[in-house]
């Protein structure tokens, strides 16, 4: 498990500086530079680049970089002068990872009890219900889900409101946006699982045994169907993360993704490149504890690591 | 119920050699694949929106009496009438047209991008997988620390400084989106490589490049079809995801996501903008995706017996 643990971490760690040189290159691929602009002087010009040390050779700036990073620095912003990246992730990113969260939860208790209904009902109208929601929840991009949402229930039906950040009444749409692909993907995926499960010699020895269907259907089957699900949670949780890029946008919420597509906007490179080193650290980890979840869950997955390939 | 005589029935004379000739015609792979695909439902109800939308986009800007680029001023925002079949957009121009337009494009980024990520996949796959090794390790091991890199955060920043344009995306989402088809191509080629007749075919000297060419290659295209097929609808959303905030596709040309965009704007007092390239774009991912799903079912060796 050690072993498997580490080389996990070390996966990570070279995702990771593949991403801070890549970013490097491009941001210093970029014509013109930050300080480009009509009205500056050649004196003006000079001074700037010496306070945010981009007159040094490139190399040294690369190393200053790495350095940075690895004191968790991310940065300054260029178009808001003075203010640091750090500053922004700590006070944008809780806004998002609580709508993350509410989202993600609400999502997989729906889509595995979606799933584990369908299965059992296979062939009736429950199921059909959950097919029709994983077909359109893999169709309609969240974009789309979170403008029909605004327009329906909050222009026209006006129950719930249809931007801003508050109170939980104005949670719940933005929420149900970011989670319904999830919901429908999930649903899927735990219902074909299911099946998959209900056909299995334990499953028959579990009955010939005398078990109650309810004993079964806990102890046997979805103990054994859920751990699909848990292998798709880590590129599940990087889904919902990039969902809030728009969604926030769209509902007008104070959080991390709005603010990395205003800063696509204002070209805000340095903003830009220290949020992108953010989320990638961020998904990794937790795709890493995903992993590592799943070898505690799974002893098949720690010997086929311990095998080495 | 009817009466059945003896006298009915007439011995059918057959040498033994006519009696073992097959006279079925023989059932190729492919033949015996769009049987199947044929029997499906859902698959052939995806065949026929992709048919309908595909004659859609090539032949509606056609026959529309409007240019996709075209203003039409004291027509803006116009809801669908008779003069514009599908209303107009915020600065009065044919929303049918735009429509269609929009489709080529969002049809032509995703095909392209996965016919890309095909080529370059199969061919690192196909490389790896064969000779395997060190060689196999090193490409490997690169392509999971690729696949480790979140995939949408590398082509937004990949854009952000990137002219913008369809080139521009094309390449975007192909720089790390190969390792997939890369991984999946190498599994097959392994199962493949220890087969007879990969023996026999080095063992007359086929050189390494014909052997992956001709015989480990072909026979994992079923696998790559489905892969081609389940990717387009991913391509098709990250497209329009792109589009949508604003990274994609620039005015006045316009994919599907800059239509959903731009009709975003006016949700609330015009919600058909929103509404229609929405749907368009839902159907054109559901459609993929079920023919996706029958190709699967049709081609994947697992269920075939």
């Amino acid at each position: 498990m050690g072993r498997f643990i580490l080389r996990r971490l070390g996966y990570a760690v070279l995702s990771l500086w593949i991403v801070v040189t890549f970013t490097f290159i491009l941001m210093n691929a970029v014509p013109g530079g930050p300080f480009t602009t009509a009205k500056m002087t050649p004196q003006v010009k000079a001074m700037l680049l010496r306070k945010y040390n981009l007159d040094r050779p490139l190399w040294e700036q690369y190393v200053t970089l790495l350095k940075d990073l690895i004191r968790l620095d991310l940065g300054v912003s260029l178009y808001e002068r003075g203010r640091s990246v750090n500053s922004i992730v700590s006070s944008c990113f809780p806004v998002s990872a609580l709508l993350g969260a509410e989202a993600l939860t609400t999502a997989v208790a729906l889509g595995i009890a979606l799933g584990i209904v369908a299965a059992l009902y296979r062939g009736k109208g429950l199921d059909y219900v959950a097919i029709t929601i994983a077909v359109i929840g893999a169709s309609v991009p969240n974009f789309v889900v979170a403008a029909v949402l605004q327009c329906v229930v909050g222009g026209m039906w006006r129950i719930l409101p249809i931007a801003r950040w508050g109170g939980p009444a104005t949670h719940v749409l933005p929420a149900i946006a970011l989670g319904f692909a999830t919901t429908a993907g999930l649903s899927r995926l735990m219902r074909s699982s299911m099946l998959e499960v209900i056909n299995q010699d334990y499953v028959r020895t579990a009955r010939a045994k005398g078990l109650t269907p309810t004993q079964i259907t806990w102890r046997h089957m979805i103990r054994n169907a859920i751990l699909p699900v848990v292998t798709v949670l880590g590129p599940t949780i990087a889904i919902i993360m990039t969902g809030t890029l728009v969604v926030e946008r769209m509902f007008a919420i104070p959080g991390l993704g709005r603010y990395y597509v205003e800063s696509i906007y204002n070209r805000d490179y340095t903003v830009i490149m220290g949020t992108t080193v953010f989320y990638v650290a961020f998904l990794l980890l937790m795709t890493f504890l995903v992993d590592v979840l799943y070898g505690l869950i799974d002893p098949r997955i720690r010997i086929a690591g311990r095998r080495g390939d | 119920m009817m009466d059945i005589k003896p006298q009915q029935f007439n011995p059918v004379m057959l040498g033994s050699a006519e009696g073992e000739a097959i006279t079925r015609p023989p059932v190729g792979y492919w033949q015996d694949a769009w049987m199947r695909f044929r029997k499906n439902k859902l698959a052939m109800t995806g065949l026929i929106v992709l048919a309908v939308m595909t004659l859609f986009a090539v032949l509606g800007p056609l026959i529309s009496a409007w240019d996709y680029r075209s203003y039409e001023f004291g027509h803006a925002n116009e809801f669908p009438n008779a003069r514009h079949w599908l209303g107009t957009d915020y600065l009065g121009r044919d929303m049918f047209t735009r429509l269609g337009q929009g489709t080529r494009i969002s049809v032509y980024i995703a095909i392209m991008s996965a016919l890309i990520n095909l080529a370059i996949g199969v061919t690192y796959g196909g490389i790896s997988g064969y000779f395997g090794g060190a060689v196999d390790d090193v490409m490997m091991r690169t392509v999971d620390i690729l696949i480790g890199i979140p995939y949408l955060l590398i082509v937004i920043i990949l854009l952000t400084v990137m002219e913008p344009g369809l080139t521009s995306i094309i390449v975007a989402m192909t720089i790390t989106g190969w390792a997939g088809m890369a991984r999946l191509v190498r599994g097959q080629i392994l199962q493949l490589r220890e087969m007879e007749y990969v023996l026999a075919a080095r063992l007359v000297g086929a050189s390494p490049r014909r052997i992956i060419a001709r015989h480990l290659i072909p026979n994992t295209m079923g696998v790559i079809l489905v892969s081609l097929t389940a990717n387009i609808p991913g391509a098709i959303f990250t497209e329009a995801f792109l589009s949508f905030i604003g990274l994609g596709v620039r005015t006045p040309l316009a994919s599907l996501g800059t239509l959903a965009n731009e009709g975003y704007q006016t949700l609330l007092v015009y919600p058909h903008n929103l509404v229609i390239p929405g749907v368009f774009i839902s159907f054109l991912i559901m459609a993929f995706n079920f023919v996706g799903d029958g190709l699967r079912d049709a081609l994947d060796p697992r269920l075939r017996q």
